[in-house]
């Protein structure tokens, strides 16, 4: 080996090594959103909605792969199910022609979509049941989005859980708000009375025990997004 | 001229793979914890030993479920980045020939290393060239267990917007088996790897600071 090449050779390692040391270094795992670890969720971001395909459905899944009975898990921060306040209502509203104010009856009222997909959880498990309920995009024709809307925000009343999202995620046809499971109207444990469900995103940004739903022009959070969890989480 | 044992590109990855490598499977053990079972909910793979048994923490890389996830999401890029530059310089160089495994040359000299290495026979085979069959025999199956890993892992990153490659595998769970598996091929060639490296210390140098191949090095 001639001196030349090892010369090249030993910086190219220093460099290496600074770079990886500063990348290390930049890399807080108690704060993922800042540093390298935000840099790159960005760039995944970016590489997420480049895959997402809005027309693209997740395959429907036959009524025997749902997943056995009492094995789909049910997730919630209060310590006790969260039960639905009395005169209990859906809210619709930030950037639209026509806020509305939907109770159960109301939405039962609406047009009506049946989707079995596999659930993915953040934790790595996934599981099946089968949801009816309302396409979110039927909601917002009856709303009237403004062009302006880029995101949606769901609020709930399951100690202030909540979550947003990207407008085109929500619109997806595949994304409804769910009142039942497995064909008999949604449990206190999944969600009652009416609860996010979608094939496109993770199972923490499918808030349960809705209260309201807002189309807004700017990005907001969620209950684990704010602690470090990915913002986007399409699957 | 002759050519260095260990080129300086294959030198540099080497070392950047290790890093990225540790820093993968760290993060990726640390997802497992969330979730330590293979298998859909409910009906948990029969096959897999480990059900329910989380990695240590001493092998973990991020802390929590958020943080190894996006160091898991931040250095897969690098990771593959690190692999595509050192794939690249292997077919483009010609090194390829001196390190991948081709039957016709080193089946019965892998299979003659294998035997003196279980003590089975005294004589090891001489090297043919750069390396012995046994070696060219795992370094090849670490290139071929790559791919399974990256595939297998974009599969459970967008299973629904990667249908075809999500279906190929088998689905969500099976890929999520896989990419596991991947880990364990991967952790035991490793294992063998150091070693194999303790043994014979001169591999070391020249995976460092390099040396120029000796004649009977030449293939």
């Amino acid at each position: 080996m001639t001196g030349s090449t090892r010369r090249r050779f030993l910086a190219t390692g220093v460099r290496a090594t600074a770079l990886l040391g500063l990348g290390g270094l930049a890399c807080d795992s108690d704060r993922p959103h800042a540093g390298f670890l935000g840099l790159m969720e960005r760039v995944n971001e970016r590489f997420q909605r480049a895959t997402f395909d809005p027309s693209r459905l997740a395959p429907e899944l036959p009524p025997e792969d749902e997943s056995p009975p009492d094995a789909f898990p049910a997730y919630r921060i209060s310590k006790r199910i969260p039960l639905a306040p009395a005169g209990w209502a859906l809210a619709v509203g930030g950037l639209v022609a026509r806020p509305l104010t939907l109770s159960l009856a109301d939405l039962r009222r609406l047009p009506q979509t049946r989707t079995r997909v596999r659930h993915h959880c953040v934790e790595g498990w996934s599981a099946v049941a089968s949801w009816d309920g309302v396409r979110l995009s039927e909601l917002a024709r009856l709303a009237g989005v403004d062009p302006r809307a880029r995101y949606v925000e769901f609020r709930s009343f399951d100690s202030g859980y909540w979550s947003s999202w990207d407008l085109a995620s929500a619109l997806h046809p595949q994304t409804i708000l769910a009142l039942a499971m497995n064909g008999t109207p949604l449990g206190p444990e999944h969600g009652a009375p009416v609860r996010l469900y979608s094939a496109v995103k993770l199972g923490y940004k499918m808030v349960k025990y809705l209260t309201a739903v807002s189309f807004l022009p700017v990005r907001t959070g969620g209950y684990w997004e704010d602690q470090g969890y990915e913002w986007f989480a399409g699957v | 001229m002759p050519r260095p044992a260990q080129p300086w590109l294959v030198r540099v990855t080497h070392w950047a793979n290790l890093v990225l490598f540790t820093i993968m499977a760290g993060s990726g053990l640390r997802i497992l914890v969330a979730y330590p079972l293979l298998g859909p909910r409910g009906e948990p793979y029969e096959w897999y030993p480990l059900q329910g048994a989380r990695p240590p923490a001493a092998l973990t890389v991020g802390g929590w479920l958020a943080g190894a996830r996006h160091w898991h999401f931040a250095f897969a890029w690098l990771f593959v980045a690190n692999a595509l530059v050192y794939a690249a310089y292997l077919f483009a160089s010609g090194e390829w020939r001196r390190r991948l495994f081709l039957p016709r040359r080193d089946a019965r000299n892998a299979w003659g290393t294998l035997l003196h290495d279980l003590r089975l026979r005294e004589e090891a085979p001489a090297p043919v060239g750069l390396y012995n069959g046994m070696q060219r025999l795992a370094y090849t199956g670490v290139l071929a267990t790559a791919p399974l890993l990256v595939l297998s892992g974009l599969a459970m990153y967008k299973p629904v917007q990667l249908p075809r490659l999500t279906a190929l595998l088998g689905g969500y769970d099976a890929a999520r088996a896989i990419h596991l598996l991947a880990l364990a091929a991967l952790a035991l060639f490793t294992a063998v790897h150091v070693i194999q490296v303790l043994l014979h210390p001169r591999t070391l140098a020249d995976m460092t600071v390099g040396r120029d191949e000796r004649p009977e090095e030449r293939a």
